[in-house]
């Protein structure tokens, strides 16, 4: 602050809050260049941006794709119509005669909506254990990490679909929240052991000494360091609501309402594709379709945990035993 | 507090929470089992008083819907206690019966895949992290993180349409072929080895993957340390380095990967077992939700779980015997 005497009193408080205001805008500003640059050094990384491009051309297909193309009906075509890779239906059709390509398209935005409905819910409960788990310590962190260890020991997938049978959800986002069910305790262990490290760096030792509120230490100092990580875990239950929720659908667990890439497989599989060369391309395309985004979940998720360990690894090179 | 005792802890707590979580299901549920049952023999004996269906209920579910709860809960406990896990409707046999008979076929199926699916790893990660940039290195990577996008249902679906549609090299579902009598003779056991493959197969291919990266990365990690460099100074022997030094601290993280796996290799049964039509404890309770045969299903979660917290507990414990630090220290170690 200046020194002035001729500052009036009325003035002050104005002037302390435009303070504030440049450095909190200075902070965002120069978080945001953060994350701009973390966002570089990752895209630097082939594998990131053949996530990227994958799950971007996801999003592409169950947002416009689906205007682009034509809803299924039960005439796209004849039964069985083997694939022409051009023309009408590219795919070829199924044994009710719909066009395969427009089925696993129009199928996109529930997979999409389930995927980020249950990322958002494992990763939300994750983090927020994880991270209260690892700062607070002591007791709190004794009965949240026996709550995680016990989830994580329960069968994820028979507990889904004892759940999934009784209860019985048709919205995509309540079945990605159904089969992430125990898929935060995961994303919480791992969290937890980033904190436990990052709550003794000086910064924080600083807030605390200031007596920072504990609220604001871990909004403010510690869940930006764990973002890339944060990210890491969100993508990988992405992967894992794909994984299961396929899985239930292919069995049956769940009511089905419209398309689904399980419901196609499981069609396929009980007419009998898997036995029969000729049909074999029914189970293929959903196949197919399926390992894609998990693919590019995983490779985004390499990228990003390239980010993350990039320190680790670079110390380890440069004192590497030559 | 003691590790050991800690560990046993978890477990009764995690025992405890399964079999209150499957009452809560079976009791608490509108339209759960208790409330099903109750529809459906009252559709079936429409002149039968309440409380005889009632008692046919608690035959079947185990439980007594007029009671209090408490009262409910403490038979529910007292009966899975003693094994008895209620009538299937299905089946018509008792729950623990089914199961007991089709646990060892799992076990054996799902437990080799698991040992091999470890071999596999610790071996190939270790030898990919000493060759670390080599073109054998990236090669390895780059399949092993392909075949770990792969759902092992995937997996299952393709290797059926590769080794028995076109090859016609394995059969396509049971324990055994009808024709080979059972007994401790060589025709039975390649029999039923050849019925186990692929389902193995499928949870070794697409399991591998995540194993090995974590052991190379582990390796590699362990490799920059002071310590191989002080042993290295010291003259030792290569090998003993490699696996005194190297390996021994490699696998520890491995080591709890792989009780995470296990409970869900356990639930992949399900899908696994009902795909290769392989009469174990998954085909049960897979068939148990088809058919809404409740006492099945839930007998069914109760006794994987169970499985798992067995398999997990025996993991935990000897994990203490090749990391000293996990029993002596506990967790103020793991904090700094």
């Amino acid at each position: 602050m200046a020194d002035g005497g001729e500052v009036h009193e009325a003035e002050i408080p104005l002037d302390s809050v435009s303070v504030e205001d440049v450095s909190r805008w200075d902070r965002i500003a120069k978080q945001l260049r953060g994350y701009w640059e973390t966002f570089l050094l990752a895209w630097s990384d082939w594998r990131f941006k053949a996530g990227l491009v994958i799950l971007s051309g996801f999003v592409f297909a169950g947002t416009i794709g689906t205007v682009l193309v034509d809803a299924p009906t039960y005439q796209d075509g004849g039964k069985w119509d083997s694939p022409t890779f051009v023309g009408e239906n590219p795919l070829g059709t199924d044994q009710f005669g719909q066009d395969i390509l427009a089925l696993l398209v129009h199928a996109t935005p529930d997979m999409l909506l389930m995927l980020a409905g249950g990322a958002v819910f494992a990763t939300g409960i994750g983090a927020f254990v994880g991270i209260v788990s690892g700062y607070k310590g002591g007791r709190a962190d004794e009965v949240l990490m026996t709550l995680t260890d016990t989830a994580m020991m329960i069968p994820g997938l028979p507990l889904i679909i004892i759940v999934g049978a009784i209860w019985e959800p048709t919205s995509p986002i309540l079945v990605g929240i159904l089969v992430s069910i125990n898929a935060w305790a995961g994303t919480a262990r791992s969290l937890r052991s980033q904190v436990l490290t990052i709550r003794e760096e000086e910064y924080v030792e600083a807030s605390r000494i200031m007596g920072v509120s504990t609220g604001s230490i871990l909004r403010k100092d510690i869940t930006p360091q764990l973002l890339p990580l944060i990210l890491v875990n969100f993508v990988m239950s992405g992967r894992g609501v794909i994984f299961n929720s396929v899985a239930l659908y292919f069995l049956g667990v769940l009511p089905v309402e419209g398309v689904n890439w399980g419901v196609m497989l499981e069609k396929a599989y009980t007419a009998g594709a898997v036995t029969s060369t000729e049909l074999f391309y029914t189970v293929l395309w959903p196949l197919l379709t399926i390992v894609l985004l998990s693919w590019g979940l995983i490779m985004l998720s390499q990228g990003l945990d390239r980010v993350v360990n990039v320190r680790v690894r670079d110390r380890h090179e440069g004192e590497g035993a030559e | 507090m003691n590790y050991y005792v800690k560990r046993a802890i978890r477990s009764f707590v995690t025992l405890v929470l399964v079999i209150t979580v499957t009452f809560g299901l079976t009791r608490l549920m509108p339209g759960g089992p208790v409330d099903y049952m109750r529809a459906k023999l009252r559709k079936q004996n429409p002149n039968m008083p309440s409380e005889q269906i009632d008692q046919l209920v608690q035959a079947y579910v185990g439980v007594k819907p007029d009671e209090p709860l408490y009262v409910q809960y403490f038979n529910y406990v007292t009966n899975v206690l003693q094994g008895d896990l209620g009538e299937s409707t299905y089946y018509n046999e008792p729950v623990a019966q089914i199961y007991a008979e089709a646990i060892p076929w799992t076990l054996f199926v799902l437990g080799t895949a698991m040992l091999v699916t470890f071999a596999i790893a610790i071996s190939l990660g270790a030898l990919l992290a000493y060759k670390e940039g080599s073109r054998l290195d990236s090669a390895v990577s780059t399949v092993a993180i392909v075949m770990n996008s792969i759902p092992y249902y995937v997996a299952a679906i393709l290797l059926i349409a590769v080794f028995v549609t076109n090859l016609q090299m394995y059969p396509l579902s049971g324990r055994s072929s009808l024709g080979v009598t059972p007994g401790f003779n060589l025709p039975y056991i390649m029999d039923v080895l050849r019925h186990a493959t692929l389902p193995m197969l499928s949870v070794i291919i697409t399991g591998f993957g995540v194993q090995t990266l974590a052991m190379r990365s582990n390796s590699i990690r362990v490799l920059g340390e002071d310590y191989i460099r002080v042993a290295q100074l010291r003259m030792l022997p290569t090998s003993r380095i490699a696996n005194q030094y190297v390996a021994r601290n490699a696998i520890l993280p491995i080591y709890t990967g792989f009780v995470i796996q296990i409970g869900f290799i356990f639930g992949g049964s399900i899908i696994l077992e009902d795909i290769f039509r392989y009469p174990g404890v998954g085909y049960y309770f897979f068939n148990a939700i088809t058919a809404r045969d409740y006492p099945l299903m839930m007998g069914g979660f109760l006794i994987i779980s169970v499985a798992v917290v067995i398999a997990v507990t025996i993991a935990d414990l000897t994990y203490g015997l090749i990391d000293p630090r996990a029993s002596a220290g506990g967790d103020s170690s793991e904090a700094y």
